[in-house]
């Protein structure tokens, strides 16, 4: 462990992300939006239905790969309450409909085919993130 | 190959896990550094910044490779959005996700990735955001059915 080590580590994971979603288009020729995979969970549609169920399933079991593969436990920091956290959820759902995407299909899929208007999103929301943060920790005091 | 309905879910799957993997390992999944990397008036953390740039990186090489190709492996075309306009609802919509990530440190992927993980706040926000999801779309499904003529309920 060294300095280096976060920036190391986010530039492998990020390639990670980058080649799953290479892989779901080669694949299967979607783009790798979480929001948008989510968002379309409630069609009646069975093909469309199964392959998004899958890819959430991926992701939920991924904590259990990683600890099997590396025999590391996985650790977090609690960022917030659950009052603040279900507000919280309830925006990021909402405003991921509103605005077709998130970090991974506008920040990522988006940004890497040079979209404006993705690229325009990963701006906004990250914009509105570091404000957010800001008031929140700065202004109200927040502890987190 | 011709599109095949279950090689697409195990390749959805494999896709999961691999993304997943990659949050993990980045420390995407962790709210505080997230928060710590919006912070740019604070101690700010800016190694999140290439969790971006290592999949932006892949990801324009790859999709610049793959669109020269005729199809996917298993399915029968490529599906990109369509939409190009950058409008108020796209910005309205980033600002609103926007301020749910900064107040909890969370966006979908790595909220999924540690909903297992036994935090009650996680927890809180995975289902909170799957009611946002949901209750969005169904609320544009029935305004949609009702504006036009008023004859389906």
């Amino acid at each position: 462990m060294n300095e280096l080590t976060p920036y190391l580590s986010a530039l492998l994971g990020g390639i990670y992300i980058g080649l799953a979603v290479v892989w779901l288009m080669w694949a299967n020729g979607r783009i790798a939006g979480i929001s948008g995979i989510l968002g379309g969970l409630l069609r009646l549609d069975k093909e469309e239905l199964a392959w998004r169920a899958a890819f959430v399933l991926g992701l939920l079991g991924s904590p259990w790969m990683y600890s099997l593969v590396t025999g590391e436990k996985i650790f977090i920091h609690d960022g917030t309450s659950v009052e603040t956290a279900i507000i919280a959820g309830l925006l990021v759902g909402v405003g991921t409909q509103i605005g077709s995407g998130c970090t991974s299909g506008h920040g990522v899929c988006g940004t890497s085919r040079l979209s404006a208007r993705s690229i325009t999103a990963t701006l906004t929301f990250t914009v509105a993130g570091a404000v957010t943060v800001y008031l929140a920790r700065h202004i109200f005091g927040a502890t987190a | 190959m011709r599109t095949s309905y279950p090689l697409q879910v195990i390749s959805a799957a494999g896709a999961g896990l691999l993304f997943g993997q990659g949050l993990i390992i980045s420390r995407m999944i962790d709210p505080i550094k997230v928060m710590d990397f919006l912070d740019f008036s604070g101690d700010w953390d800016p190694s999140l910044a290439f969790v971006m740039l290592g999949a932006i990186l892949v990801t324009s090489i790859g999709y610049k490779i793959l669109f020269n190709t005729e199809r996917p492996l298993f399915a029968d075309l490529f599906r990109l959005p369509k939409a190009k306009n950058i409008d108020l609802r796209l910005l309205s919509g980033a600002v609103l996700f926007g301020i749910g990530w900064g107040l909890a440190g969370l966006c979908p992927g790595p909220a999924l990735v540690d909903s297992g993980l036994g935090l009650p706040s996680v927890l809180s926000f995975v289902i909170s955001m799957i009611i946002g999801i949901n209750g969005y779309r169904l609320f544009r499904a029935l305004s949609a059915k009702t504006k036009p003529q008023s004859n389906s309920e």
